[in-house]
């Protein structure tokens, strides 16, 4: 029934309601390290294309099912993430940002010239028999990314890194062990990115190394910056608006990539904090429907 | 008493420059004690050595009678030691509630799996307890109204409250303060007054930087006094005031005149 459904969409559409919601994985990851965390990264095409790799290897070497994949290459990127983390994560702001832009370009360079990755001609991936379509997968992952990071956020993990973002010395003052927790945003983030990466190759049966250059992870890091470094709401709507805009904007031709740029200078001097920057939407929509806080804060409300 | 801190020795040096020089000094369980000195006398230094943001070059710092020269920061922090800045570092982009909840940081456990399985009871109830014990905290430093406001939108006496609520919440044994009354109105300084008494009364140490006379005859069990890195003296407020050598480097030559 769902197949039926899915095959009533028209398929342009339907590619593009796909990328959106790839757009809003990766997004939501690279949102985990650069948003929440405060370290810009300026290669998160790279882990894409690992978990891309991965998932592809593993269905065409191994035939393992595609559920399994999913979460391997999520796992597999996550450890080389967390690999290459210990090292590169000891630097902030601009050096990290050259040093991730590196890992990237030696990723692509190394999927360039390995056999099993197929070289320059890339790998051909096979559709997954899943009795689930492939639009409806990627929908229920993204939504599962929107509620972990959602999740993330509000919880003791979430505020370490945020406080991290703020002031690190203040936060090492503080008991967190910033080294330890900048990894661990950088695996879950990287997590994220492959999974995204490998329902990405699935989706559209071709993957070639040079598909996560530089742009992709610039592509990604827009994303973010538009709706709002840190804020969920605004990844996912920045990760909307940018995987569908070039398909939008695509009556534009040749004009449609000014139009682009001249967008996104725009955005930054009117609204420097992202389109849905510094709101806090739970808040919001918990006071519209009347819902009163639990527990201690009730009871700090209530002596006011 | 014994020393819940001990520093023994303390020096360190920035190339050439010793900043803090062959210090020795105990703080003892349950006092008020203060260091006072003219500016880049190393006051703050100290705290930073204390805190492990330096490591001392030489010589050896203990708290609760274990060295903890050389550890990391977090793990000083960890182990029961509070701090507050001299130029105020708040989370600003963050509420207050939350920056009291990151100071008490140390008093969960629940890491990444917490947060992917924040619905489960465990995992609520402590977010709970953390919850209650930050509430706790603002209310110590009478805050707990502004507990949804952004922390870089308090006033700056406020801030200042605000870091010591943050660092009240790691439960500390020994809180540092560093210059917790400057910029603050006489008023202000009064309540602040009140608020470290109590903080103290409460079982806590409190070792404190400050630049305000009164303020710290009046609040301190005892006084140590550093001048260009070295510790010239060391006593209670009376006797610290009355010293000659206090007097010459601090106070200023002819102030008993």
């Amino acid at each position: 029934m769902l197949q039926g459904f899915v095959n009533s969409i028209d398929p342009y559409f339907l590619q593009i309601l796909v990328n959106i919601g790839i757009g809003i994985i990766l997004a939501l990851g690279l949102n985990i390290i650069t948003g929440l965390t405060g370290q810009l990264s300026l290669g998160h095409a790279a882990f894409m294309s690992v978990g891309a790799f991965a998932g592809a290897l593993l269905t065409l070497k191994t035939g393992t099912p595609f559920y399994l994949t999913l979460i391997l290459s999520g796992l597999f990127t996550a450890a080389v993430a967390a690999l290459i983390g210990w090292p590169i994560l000891r630097l902030t702001g601009d050096y990290l940002a050259i040093c991730t832009l590196g890992f990237a370009e030696i990723v692509k360079v190394v999927f360039l010239n390995l056999e099993i990755t197929n070289k320059a001609l890339g790998l051909t991936v096979p559709p997954p028999q899943t009795a689930l379509p492939m639009p409806v997968i990627v929908l229920i992952v993204a939504i599962l990314t929107i509620i972990a990071s959602t999740f993330i956020q509000n919880s003791r993990f979430g505020r370490a890194l945020k406080a991290i973002r703020d002031d690190e010395i203040a936060a090492e003052s503080m008991g967190i062990n910033i080294a330890r927790y900048k990894v661990q945003a950088f695996a879950v983030s990287a997590f994220m990115a492959g999974t995204g990466g490998c329902l990405y190759a699935h989706f559209l049966g071709y993957i070639n190394p040079s598909d996560f250059g530089f742009l992709k992870s610039v592509d990604m890091l827009s994303m973010i910056v538009l709706g709002g470094l840190g804020s969920i709401p605004g990844a996912v709507f920045g990760a909307s608006i940018l995987s569908a805009a070039p398909e939008f904007l695509r009556f534009m031709s040749q004009y449609r990539m000014m139009v682009y740029g001249a967008l996104m200078v725009f955005l930054m001097v009117f609204r420097p904090n992202g389109l849905l920057g510094g709101i806090n939407f739970t808040d919001l929509v918990l006071r519209k429907l009347g819902v009163r806080p639990r527990g201690a804060l009730r009871n700090l409300e209530e002596k006011q | 008493m014994t020393a819940l801190l001990k520093l023994d020795n303390a020096t360190i040096r920035f190339g050439g420059l010793v900043a803090v020089n062959g210090v020795n000094l105990d703080v003892e369980e349950g006092e008020i004690m203060a260091l006072i000195g003219p500016n880049g006398a190393g006051k703050s230094t100290i705290f930073n050595l204390i805190t492990g943001i330096y490591p001392p070059t030489e010589g050896g710092i203990s708290f609760k009678g274990k060295s903890i020269a050389g550890l990391q920061p977090h793990v000083i922090a960890g182990g029961g030691i509070g701090r507050t800045f001299q130029n105020i570092r708040l989370f600003n982009e963050l509420t207050v509630l939350e920056n009291v909840l990151i100071g008490a940081h140390t008093r969960g456990s629940w890491n990444l799996t917490g947060a992917l399985l924040k619905l489960l009871p465990p995992v609520r109830r402590e977010e709970g307890r953390l919850l209650e014990l930050a509430i706790h905290c603002l209310s110590q430093v009478d805050l707990a109204h502004k507990a949804y406001e952004q922390a870089c939108n308090l006033p700056y006496g406020e801030q200042r409250r605000l870091e010591i609520a943050r660092a009240l919440a790691i439960e500390p044994a020994l809180i540092l303060l560093d210059e917790p009354a400057a910029g603050m109105n006489p008023q202000e300084k009064q309540t602040l007054l009140t608020m470290v008494r109590n903080i103290r009364a409460s079982g806590v140490t409190v070792f404190l930087v400050e630049h305000d006379m009164k303020f710290v005859m009046g609040l301190s069990d005892r006084i140590a006094v550093l001048d260009y890195g070295v510790k010239i003296a060391d006593g209670k407020p009376e006797e610290v005031r009355a010293n000659p050598a206090v007097i010459e480097a601090y106070l200023g030559k002819g102030a008993t005149n």
